[in-house]
């Protein structure tokens, strides 16, 4: 058995034989040719087998996959029938009396690099489509074979360098159980094909195409990144134990993506996702968000040369609210200083960034960025369930400041006839100590809390999370914060508020049952973590898990707090 | 000969879908149809001179056609362009 290591690109697990998908070898020489109407003739006859051979994967691809898919096919059509493309060509074979294959590559080559000179990223991806029809065109020039996915018919596992757009494109699902590949990374083309057909892949393997042949078996393992080559038979048995396992799972997570989260004992809550832009919205509803509990604004901001406009911003927002139909979708305003700058905001080198000038500190310096933040999120107001969250809140005053500013902003806006929302709820990230503590007088004024624990924990423990040699005082289970947690809590709820999270520990599975005992209301986490979150609260009785709570309260180490969940909940 | 003048407006610019839709509509038309911009001509009836044309958003380009059927061409391409949307 041989076992080789890759990027976990496409999560799930597959077992079949080896379907090597390699570009056969398409060298040639360069030689000059006697009878240039029989060389015509040979081209003509190679464009017209490519033409045949490309309806026939645009018919097949179009019955297996869909029109969308399909669509490349027909661009592609149309490249092999161009007549600025073959008229060149039988004009280079006339003119030099060269063979067509030469004539072929050199007149392809000139529109590739056309293309590939544009600085336009989408045309420039367009070379490949090029190339791709050409070489069909020279495999038929010189006999050779193109593997051709759409004729798949018993189940494989792709094995390839990488796989082009027209390859991912005429993979079929019933066929093509998983894919592994030598290049590539999580974000590259193959790897966003294999999630969006939902097949297991992993990719970037370095040796694939060298260390498989056709017909080997193979286990493709997208959780771990593992790839075995004609693995033992123990081993294929624990692995179909894994897939079973990880059907089972799925499609007990199936049933749960529309359903409400309700603990064993009939008690709901909440479960959101964190973003950080509009495009992620697609992960959030299949993986059955019911709201967004932190929208990260900031990221609107990076990586980019000037300040976004107001409309700019505005149509963003409005996206994220009109995506999510109605479901609350929190929006924290500018969180900029501490670890993340602007180039465009020249921000004074500080000594201790994280407890610098940034967050609500800097908005309420620089108004001019605020209003025009606060402006845009007013105007989207109208097109979903908007509430308006400010980080970093340490004082009453700093909330009381901007929450003036907003309501400035919005009677401006309504004098001037534009529509504002009338149900925007206002309220606050929970992650500095003084406000924790203070919650209860907070709670009189806020609409809600959302505890952001990861600097809530580093500011309780006086412990920077970037600083290595202090890690292990970043301690999400330490009664010390738990105890902050239910003071948050239990402050808004005796002013009919609620308390949600919005941290890492919120879909962290040992925390979570603590976070239902302490009466927490929304959880808020990564799209991917959702599922399994809403399938662990659906076995735990919040009666028990409020005992629980009140036990590890009174604990007085983070390793005997997680102790104790792990054994009530196991 | 027939012409008529658009600007790109949608911010993609005229990519591969409409591109192709274009060249299958003028391909049967036996009047010579060409796309020109400032810096380029474009036969219609060639994918990789219309894509290579790069009409982004804000660029101005001319249709020209000549040839015994170039009214009914010019008709049908004309309504085609318009109906992407992404011209004006």
């Amino acid at each position: 058995m041989i076992q080789l290591k890759g990027i976990a690109a496409s999560d799930g697990i597959a077992i079949a034989k080896a379907y090597r998908l390699v570009q056969p070898d398409l060298t040639f020489t360069k030689i000059t040719i006697q009878d240039i109407d029989a060389e015509q003739q040979r081209l003509v006859a190679a464009l017209e087998k490519t033409e045949e051979e490309l309806a026939a994967i645009q018919r097949l691809t179009h019955e297996k996959l869909g029109e969308e898919e399909a669509a490349i096919f027909g661009a592609h059509l149309l490249v092999v029938k161009d007549p600025e493309l073959i008229g060149p060509i039988k004009q280079k074979i006339a003119d030099e009396a060269v063979n067509a294959e030469y004539a072929l590559s050199e007149i392809s080559a000139m529109f590739v690099s056309l293309f590939e000179n544009m600085d336009d990223e989408y045309m420039s991806e367009r070379a490949a489509d090029i190339k791709d029809v050409s070489n069909r065109v020279l495999a038929h020039l010189l006999g050779v074979h193109i593997p051709n996915p759409s004729k798949i018919s018993e189940q494989v596992i792709i094995v390839a360098n990488d796989l082009t757009p027209s390859e991912t494109a005429q993979l079929d699902r019933n066929f093509v159980l998983g894919f592994t590949t030598d290049i590539g990374g999580r974000t590259s083309h193959s790897a966003i094909m294999a999630r969006s057909l939902e097949i297991p892949a992993v990719v970037g393997t370095g040796t694939a195409t060298t260390s498989i042949q056709d017909g080997d078996l193979l286990i493709v393992d997208g959780l771990t990144g593992d790839v075995l080559v004609n693995p033992a038979e123990n081993v294929v048995a624990t692995y179909r134990k894994k897939v079973e396992n990880f059907t089972v799972q799925q499609a007990e997570w199936a049933t749960l993506l529309h359903g409400k989260t309700i603990s064993k004992d009939g008690v709901q809550v909440e479960l959101a996702a964190n973003i950080g832009s509009p495009n992620d919205l697609e992960g959030v509803l299949r993986h059955g968000g019911e709201g967004i509990g932190l929208y990260r604004t900031e990221f609107l901001y990076m990586g980019r040369e000037n300040l976004p406009s107001e409309d700019e911003q505005f149509t963003a927002y409005k996206m994220v609210l009109e995506g999510m139909e109605g479901k609350a979708v929190v929006i924290r305003t500018l969180d900029i200083g501490g670890d993340k700058n602007l180039p465009y905001l020249p921000l004074q080198d500080e000594m201790n960034p994280f407890l610098g000038h940034r967050a609500i500190r800097l908005c309420l310096d620089h108004q001019d960025i605020f209003r025009t933040q606060l402006r845009a999120l007013l105007r989207a107001s109208n097109y979903g369930n908007l509430k308006i969250m400010f980080p970093m809140i340490a004082t009453l005053q700093e909330f009381r400041d901007a929450k003036g500013i907003l309501l400035e902003e919005k009677e401006n806006l309504l004098a001037k006839g534009v529509a504002v929302s009338e149900q925007i709820e206002i309220g606050i990230m929970v992650e500095i100590p003084s406000t924790a503590v203070m919650a209860d007088i907070f709670a009189k004024e806020v609409d809600f809390f959302s505890i952001g624990t990861n600097d809530l924990i580093q500011y309780t423990m006086a412990a920077d999370r970037m600083n290595e040699k202090v890690s292990y005082l970043y301690q999400p289970y330490n009664p010390a914060i738990l105890r902050l947690v239910k003071i948050v809590i239990d402050a808004a709820h005796k002013e009919k508020k609620w308390a949600g999270m919005c941290g890492e520990m919120a879909g962290d599975e040992y925390a979570v049952p603590l976070l239902l005992g302490l009466g927490l209301d929304e959880f808020s986490m990564s799209a991917t973590s959702i599922l399994k979150t809403r399938s662990l609260i659906k076995k735990l009785a919040v009666a028990d898990m409020q005992a629980l709570a009140t036990e590890a309260l009174q604990l007085a180490t983070s390793d005997e707090v997680f102790d104790k969940v792990k054994q009530a909940v196991n | 000969m027939n012409t008529k003048q658009f600007t790109a407006v949608d911010p993609q610019g005229i990519h591969a879908r409409p591109a192709s839709q274009l060249v299958a509509a003028a391909t049967p038309f036996a009047s010579s149809i060409e796309l020109q911009t400032e810096q380029r001509t474009a036969n219609l009836k060639s994918i990789l001179e219309v894509m290579g044309l790069a009409l982004k958003q804000g660029l101005i380009f001319t249709l020209q056609l000549e040839g015994e059927d170039e009214e009914q061409a010019f008709t049908a391409l004309t309504n085609l362009i318009s109906e992407t949307g992404l011209v004006q």
